[in-house]
This record gives structure tokens, C-alpha cells and sequence, in this order.
């Protein structure tokens, strides 16, 4: 190996402190969450509190976990999350391999009308009227079914089945199968990777968004862990500007619960996050390979 | 390497010359039926995007009407009365027009300028670790804020940044810096820089994926030869990195700029909470939200939603048509 300059020292010096304190500088958000939600509410108003817990404490768990609402919300997010990617899979890859076939008539056709859609939308305002009028606001369905149908996912599927060797399902027709047995008998167990790949982003999806059901939901049975933080943390802001308000009073009754608004939102925030940083050492060789496969097409 | 599928269909559509006799006519309805499975894979998904992408496009001529109410979602679309191009001009002459419109403009532009460059910068710097145990720590904590919802990350952001002991003010107090605790969430002057951070605090990770697999691509003989020549490794990564996955960037480029008039949205609802920072948070897509769902002026929002999508297609064509001059282009 060739020995390396003294200019391209000084580099990779500077190249590795800058990553290191990229790498702190996005960690250290998560663990201060995590040391806040885990320090006694009352001890963290006193202030200091990074990178350990100094009054160690599960209480603020038990609050949240107690709390018949977030306990709901994340259910119905779970429920969404599940419901909300098999649907979608589904049906994007059937859609997609029905347009993969060739003999497809109106098979360019069914394309235009896709591609348009990834470059114009009607917006918000439409589409609000739209679900209204299809009678979804404050129901279930309006997390799934608007959303079925994923034009990006279809491509990436159809893709990957055209890459497929034709010889696979030239034998299973001689035995008779029709386009549905060969897609769920041949194509779909041949799919593994890319089926996992585009479930991983859709289920990120549902289990993160928040607007929808800002938007489409009043029934807080219905809201799901995201939203219900948004509001929680929205309280939060203006608790801490009635604070400057008026910080005497304030005091005084973060003084009497041990669990504060602040320890609390912590809580919640890293159980809502716990799913996605539970999954993520699992996935990330595939998703590493979808964003490829997704760029490659784009 | 890097292809549109609308280019893909357009290659495909000129080498079919001739007739179809068997497409017209009795013919094309015997073929439909004898295909009727694989049409049936189709033809649900098709109604669904009908439905949910086309009917709200047809919905954009409420912006030329004014949307009635009482005669609901789909006869209002229909029958509400014309009004031609009133509801444009009334947000060109409203006073919030120039500050949407500023607005919008340089937080796109430093998102453009900042948060655009960033992921090329944190992948040529990946490019250049030897250990990779490090490297792919580095990016697999890199990769993990994409994967969190927006009300997450900005639950993290007014962590760090609150007057109750936040993180940045502890540092701050500890280091001299200030006296008293800022409160940078309510201070207007503070907004774009604190949105810009987040926005490349979220996406820098794995927007570097990309450009990682292209500089993967690029053939190493090309460093060899250039070290055999003294180029000193910073020289190469001007010389030969950058040149070689300079087709994906300006892919990238594009789509960017067609994004030009999407300044953002959750981040700006979520972080823009404060009333005080409206003068520097209001933006095209937060303006329609805020006036077409909440104060329910569902004509005026469309309007302004539908300028917006006009000159973003605009903004796409014109930046495609300056790529494919030089060779890269999306179609």
C-alpha cells in the first residue's frame, strides 16, 4: 500500500472528526430521550440532566402505559400499520404483475395514467372533499384504502417481475395454472426481497404519519400514536409559554406530581419510536437494496 | 444507469408500425375476455388511482368556481357557479401573498443550497474510511432519524432547544456563550436555520446511499492511475469521484428543483407551532392547509394549491430541458 501524504493525513484526520461528531450529534438526541423518559420528572425540572439519569425511576412508564388513551392510540397503530402494508402489498403487486404481462391490452394506456399521477396531484383541498364525500372521515378505512394502490411500488415490482425468466412460468401454464396460481404459486415466493424491501417502507409509512388523522379523525378512539403526540407536545409548548407568563404558579405545580409534562412526552415519544428502532437492525440490509432498486428506476 | 420509466415507455412506443386488425372491434372484446384474469389484476388498482388521484385533479376546477358547499363533494364540483380567475387574483393582491411567496422561495433555496450538497459531502467522506467497522457505524446511526416520523424528530428538536434545560442551552450556558437560556423556537430571526439543520439532520444519512452505490460503481483503475500520477487523494476525489456520479446528481438535481415551491410541510407545522414565527414559517403548503382546512375557504386554497402545481411542472420541464442539453436527463 502506498503511504499517504502528509496533506492526505491532515484529510482523513479531519474526515473522521467530522463523522464522529456527526454520528454524536444524531445520537445524542435518542439518548437524551431515553435518560429523561428514565429520570424521575420532578429531579429533571431541576435541570443538568444529559447524559445519565440521576433519580433513576420507571415512573414515568407506568404513567404512560397506565394511560388508557396512549395504551389505544398505539394499538390503532399497530392495527393500521399491519392492515394498512398487507393491503397495499397485495394489491400493488398483482397490479403490478397484471401490467407486467405483455399481452396486457391497454397495458400503455393503464402506464400513462400511473406516470401522470407521480407528477400532478389534485392536492389537499380535493382530496379532503373527496373522502368526505366518500363518507371515511372518522372511520378506519380512510388509513387504508386511499392508499392501496402505491404507483411508485407498482414500478418496482413490475421491475423486478419482468426480470423474471419467463421459462418459470412457461412450465407451471403447461400444467394448467392461470396468471393468478402462477403469481401466487411461482412469482409471489420468488419475490422475497423486493416484497420485503417495499413492505418496510410502506409499514414506516402508516406508522409514522400524523396528518391524516389530524385532518380526517376527531374520534380520539381513532387517533393514533403519532397524532396523540402531536398534541401532547403541542400542549407542551404552550405550557412552557404560560410558564414565562407566569413561572411562580408554574413552579408550584410541577412541584406537587413527580411526573412532569416534560418526562411524560419523553415516555411516549420513545415508546412511539421503539418499534421502527427495533425493526431497524433486521431490515437494513434490505432497505439499503430497495432505495437502489428505487433509484435505479427513478 | 439512472432511468425514468415514462422514458422507458416513450423507447418502447415507435417500434410497433403496422396494423392491429385483431385490436379493433368484436376481435378486441373476444381478446379482452380471453384475458379477462391478468385484467382483473389491473382493472381494481385502476379504479382505486380513478378515484383517488383522478377525481381530485378533476376537483381542481373548483379554483375557478366558487365551491358550494350544500351541494357536497362531487355536485359541488359539477354545478357550484364560475368565477373564473378570481380566487388567483384575490392571493396575488392579498397581503400574505409576498411573504408566502418569500418565504417559500429561500427556505427552499437554503434547503437547496445546504441540504442538497450535504449527503454528496457525507458520502465522499464515507468513501474515504479504511476501517469499516467504523464506517458502517457511521452509517448505520446516519440512516436511523429517516426512518422517524416528523412529530419524533420534532419532539428532539424542542427537547434540545427548550428553556427548560434543554440540551443546546446547557451546552451554550456551560460554555460561556450566553447568559440566560434562549428560547430559539419563538424567535423569528433563528426559524430557517433551525428548519435547514433539522431537515439535514434527518435526511443526510440516507440520502447518501445513492451516491455511496455510485461511487461503488466507478472503475478503480481510474485511482490507480492517478496515484501512479502523484494526485493526492483529496485531488482524486475532485478529479475522479465527483466527475463519475456527477449523472446521478444532476438527476437528483432536477428532481430538486421541481420541488422548488414544496418548501416543506410537516416540519414547518410541527416546528412553527408559535404564532410569533409566522411572518418566517408560512409557506405555500402550510398557507393552503391552514386557509382551505381550517378557515374551510376550499375554492381560494385550490386556487393557490393549483398555482403551485403549475409552476412546479414548469420548474420540472425547465430544469429536464437544461440536463438533457448536457446528456442526463429524467425523459
Amino acid at each position: 500500500m502506498l503511504k499517504l501524504s502528509f496533506g492526505d493525513r491532515v484529510m482523513h484526520v479531519t474526515i473522521y472528526i467530522l463523522l464522529a461528531l456527526l454520528a454524536f450529534t444524531t445520537f445524542y438526541p435518542f439518548w437524551n430521550a431515553v435518560v429523561i423518559s428514565l429520570n424521575s420528572g420532578m429531579d429533571t425540572a431541576q435541570g443538568g440532566i444529559t447524559f445519565w439519569p440521576r433519580s433513576f425511576t420507571f415512573e414515568n412508564y407506568g404513567v404512560v402505559l397506565n394511560d388508557s388513551r396512549l395504551v389505544n392510540s398505539f394499538f390503532i397503530s399497530i392495527l393500521r400499520t399491519v392492515v394498512g402494508t398487507f393491503a397495499s402489498i397485495m394489491v400493488t403487486a398483482i397490479f403490478a404483475y397484471g401490467i407486467s404481462k405483455k399481452e396486457l391490452m391497454g397495458r400503455k394506456f393503464y402506464m400513462v395514467l400511473c406516470i401522470i399521477t407521480m407528477y400532478f396531484s389534485g392536492g389537499l383541498i380535493p382530496s379532503y372533499l373527496l373522502i368526505r364525500e366518500l363518507g371515511l372521515m372518522n372511520s378506519f378505512w380512510v388509513f387504508i384504502i386511499p392508499s392501496l394502490v402505491s404507483v411508485w411500488n407498482m414500478i418496482i415490482f413490475r421491475t423486478f417481475f419482468l426480470g423474471l425468466p419467463a421459462g418459470l412460468e412457461e412450465s407451471a401454464k403447461m400444467d394448467g395454472c392461470g396468471s393468478w396460481g402462477i403469481f401466487f404459486r411461482i412469482v409471489l415466493p420468488l419475490s422475497g426481497p423486493v416484497v420485503a424491501t417495499l413492505a418496510l417502507f410502506t409499514a414506516v409509512y402508516h406508522w409514522n404519519d400524523w396528518f391524516l388523522p389530524s385532518i380526517y379523525i376527531t374520534n380520539e378512539q381513532l387517533l393514533p400514536i403519532q397524532t396523540m403526540l402531536k398534541q401532547i407536545l403541542n400542549s407542551n409548548i404552550m405550557s412552557e409559554q404560560m410558564s414565562q407568563l407566569d413561572s411562580a404558579a408554574q413552579g408550584q405545580m410541577a412541584k406537587m406530581r413527580s411526573v412532569t409534562t416534560k418526562s411524560l412526552s419523553m415516555a411516549t415519544m420513545v415508546v412511539a419510536t421503539l418499534p421502527i428502532i427495533m425493526v431497524y437492525p433486521f431490515v437494513q440490509k434490505y432497505f439499503v437494496k430497495g432505495v437502489l432498486v428505487g433509484s435505479l428506476k427513478e | 444507469m439512472v432511468q425514468l420509466p415514462l422514458g422507458k415507455e416513450g423507447k418502447q412506443l415507435p417500434v410497433r408500425p403496422g396494423k392491429h386488425p385483431d385490436r379493433s372491434g368484436r376481435n378486441g372484446l373476444v381478446r379482452f375476455v380471453k384475458q379477462l384474469d391478468i385484467q382483473l389484476m389491473v382493472l381494481p388498482a385502476m379504479l382505486l388511482i380513478l378515484v383517488f388521484s383522478y377525481i381530485p385533479m378533476y376537483g381542481l376546477i373548483m379554483g375557478f368556481q366558487d365551491y358550494d358547499i350544500f351541494l357536497g363533494g362531487f355536485r359541488g364540483f359539477f354545478e357550484s357557479p364560475w368565477v373564473g380567475l378570481k380566487h388567483f387574483e384575490m392571493f396575488f393582491d392579498s397581503p400574505e401573498f409576498v411573504r408566502v411567496m418569500r418565504n417559500t422561495i429561500v427556505i427552499s433555496l437554503l434547503k437547496l443550497f445546504i441540504g442538497f450538497p450535504a449527503p454528496i459531502l457525507l458520502a465522499l467522506m464515507l468513501n474515504e474510511v479504511r476501517h469499516m467497522v467504523f464506517k458502517r457505524f457511521v452509517q448505520t446511526i446516519s440512516y436511523l432519524p429517516h426512518f422517524l416520523s416528523w412529530v419524533i424528530v420534532a419532539g428532539f428538536v424542542m427537547s434540545m432547544l427548550t428553556t427548560d434545560n434543554g440540551s443546546v442551552n446547557i451546552m451554550m450556558q456551560k460554555l460561556n456563550l450566553i447568559e440566560e437560556p434562549i428560547n430559539f423556537l419563538s424567535i423569528p430571526e433563528y426559524f430557517w436555520g433551525i428548519l435547514v439543520t433539522t431537515g439535514v439532520w434527518k435526511e443526510i444519512g440516507f440520502g447518501s446511499i445513492v451516491y455511496l452505490a455510485a461511487i461503488a460503481s466507478i472503475d478503480p483503475h481510474l485511482y490507480e492511475a492517478a496515484s501512479m500520477d502523484g494526485a493526492s487523494k483529496f485531488k482524486q476525489m475532485f478529479l475522479i469521484t465527483l466527475p463519475s456520479i456527477m449523472p446521478v446528481v444532476i438527476i437528483f438535481m432536477i428532481l430538486a428543483i421541481g420541488n422548488l415551491l414544496s418548501a416543506g410541510f410537516e416540519d414547518i407545522l410541527l416546528l412553527g407551532v408559535n404564532p410569533v414565527l409566522r411572518d418566517v414559517s408560512d409557506v405555500i403548503d402550510t398557507y393552503v392547509y391552514r386557509v382551505g382546512i381550517q378557515n374551510s375557504r376550499y375554492s381560494y386554497a385550490t386556487a393557490v394549491g393549483l398555482f403551485k402545481a403549475v409552476i412546479s411542472v414548469g420548474l420540472l420541464t425547465m430544469a429536464n430541458y437544461i440536463a438533457r442539453r448536457s446528456g442526463n436527463s429524467l425523459w
